[in-house]
């Protein structure tokens, strides 16, 4: 399939050229645009292996959620790169070997599966054809069986990370005028108005 | 496939892309003259009623008058994303048709996980706002920026739990099978807008603070930002931002249509009404609810900027989620939850 091969060197391409963009861009905000632009070609990937639900979730949440709070945040910071880039060679060590030490483990990785398929765990469920259940059912069917008690850890972390970033910023700040739509909804005539007879030229 | 196979396919589904594109701008034009005229009627005025008969060409004369301006880049302006940002916004809101079926396999592109498509691509449409709100480098349009971004995302969360509820009625993410899910020997009655009616109005609430819709067009609240992130913009670029918006409020009503009120299926289920073609259902139920819409924009003031949040965090949110949670119970105690076996 030669139109497949072209789609695939197209996203390929552009998701690692936008890769690279994202730290070599000067501007923050086009970093982030590049980002996004990543994230949409790898759902593009995703779906040309027909991953199709992976693929819309990962535009839902990574482009449609977190990248625009991304974006927000650094629209908002007044990040100043030439201050950044003052640092650049006495930092260059330290994240050239964390560098090193990843792409290490990603050849030991790969090259593993390469030498031995056993030694990579082989997926203890059998994937369905994709004619006989569509990917999103695919998906349901080991996830909330078999793999349940990750799937219920998983979001417990993400509660536990969202209740301590909503207790680092929250603050009680006194006098401040608060709606309280309940208070105001629960007004009537009688506690709200009062009538008065109001004698003539002496006001009340 | 053989190469000519390819082509011949290619040309089809630009002929439909095309067909469908022309239709559905042409309806957009007299959406936002019905959208005037509505607001009009409520006040008591008459609206566009000076090019052609009753004001009927009123949309093609302004579409005229913006091609024809001269498009104004300010200085200061970062020119490619200033440029970018308008084609960004009506390009993702278009794209969303591609999936919408009008009729029983109508779809332009029939795909397993149509809903989810659509939802990304609208949540996609904040990029076109925050873009031109940050490009323009101006204070109005970048506060409207601001503010679009997050009224965009703490409405999607709704959004996304009412599809999910729906999703679980139906048993599919596939548009055409959740319409043909809700086709009953009741008719109007088996729709989901009935057992699932508070789902609706959260929807056709969200769906507004979505797509900027007044009463939610705090982005463009013309009494503080003037008009907010489209302050810049003139001529063509302003025309495809306010397009793009457009189509992305008929986009919304087609999907409210396609969940709730049954898609391309006759309320009355027996002869003379079933021989009415799908399409004509489907573009009078959209229009229905385009036309609330339209009766919103002119019936309800502006909401300020904390209540918007105080109603998409504390009120819609925690509705939505107890609504999850009672459907699933419901649909599982009742055994009419489809796929489980």
């Amino acid at each position: 399939m030669t139109v497949t091969a072209a789609f695939f060197y197209l996203f390929a391409t552009i998701t690692v050229a936008s890769g690279f963009m994202v730290i070599a861009s000067r501007n923050p905000v086009q970093s982030v645009l590049f980002l996004i632009l990543a994230f949409v070609n790898a759902a593009g990937l995703f779906l040309m292996m027909g991953a199709e639900f992976l693929a819309m979730i990962l535009v839902i949440v990574y482009v449609g959620a977190v990248a625009v709070l991304f974006l927000f945040v650094v629209m908002m910071l007044d990040v100043d790169f030439a201050a950044l880039r003052q640092g650049f060679l006495h930092y260059l060590p330290v994240g050239g070997l964390i560098g090193v030490i990843f792409l290490l483990e990603l050849i030991l990785v790969v090259g593993a599966y390469a030498i031995d398929p056993g030694l990579v765990r082989a997926p203890s469920v059998p994937i369905p054809a994709a004619d006989v259940m569509t990917n999103t059912e695919a998906l349901g069917q080991v996830l909330y069986t078999r793999y349940f008690y990750f799937f219920q850890a998983a979001g417990l972390i993400l509660l536990v990370a969202m209740i301590g970033a909503i207790i680092l910023t929250l603050r009680e700040r006194v006098g401040v005028r608060r709606q309280d739509i309940s208070k105001q909804n629960a007004r009537t005539q009688d506690t709200a108005v009062e009538v008065r007879k109001v004698p003539f030229r002496q006001g009340i | 496939m053989e190469f000519g196979d390819i082509l011949l396919a290619v040309a089809i589904m630009l002929g439909k892309s095309l067909l469908l594109l022309v239709a559905l701008l042409v309806f957009i034009a007299y959406a936002l003259y019905a959208d005037r005229k509505v607001w009009a009627a409520v006040q008591l005025r008459r609206g566009p009623n000076v090019v052609g008969p009753w004001g009927l060409l009123q949309s093609f004369a302004d579409l005229l008058k913006f091609v024809l301006k001269e498009p104004v880049i300010p200085a200061p302006a970062n020119k490619g994303m200033f440029l970018l940002a308008p084609l960004v916004m009506c390009t993702l809101s278009l794209a969303a048709w591609a999936v919408i079926p009008l009729n029983a396999g109508w779809a332009i592109a029939d795909i397993n996980v149509g809903i989810l498509y659509i939802f990304a691509i609208s949540s996609l449409g904040v990029y076109g706002v925050i873009m031109g709100g940050w490009a323009s480098n101006s204070k109005y349009p970048f506060l409207g920026a601001l503010r679009s971004a997050a009224q965009m995302v703490s409405y999607e969360v709704s959004i996304g739990f009412v599809i999910v509820t729906v999703l679980m009625c139906a048993g599919t993410l596939n548009l055409s099978a959740i319409v043909e899910s809700q086709n009953t020997r009741l008719g109007i009655l088996g729709w989901y807008w009935l057992p699932l009616f508070p789902m609706f109005v959260v929807f056709f609430i969200s769906a507004m603070a979505e797509t900027n819709r007044p009463p939610f067009d705090l982005p463009e609240a013309e009494s503080e930002l003037v008009a907010g992130y489209m302050v810049e913009y003139s001529s063509t670029p302003y025309l495809l931002f306010m397009l793009g918006e457009y189509v992305a409020i008929m986009t919304m009503c087609a999907l409210g249509t396609i969940l709730f009120l049954g898609g391309w299926l006759s309320p009355i289920p027996f002869a003379p009404f079933t021989w009415v073609p799908g399409v004509i259902w489907f573009v009078l139920k959209a229009s229905f609810l385009f036309i609330l819409i339209a009766m919103v924009k002119a019936l309800v003031p502006r909401y300020r900027y904390d209540q918007l949040m105080r109603l998409g965090w504390k009120v819609f949110l925690p509705l939505s989620l107890a609504m999850v949670v009672i459907v699933a119970a419901v649909l599982m105690a009742t055994g009419n939850a489809p796929g489980v076996r």
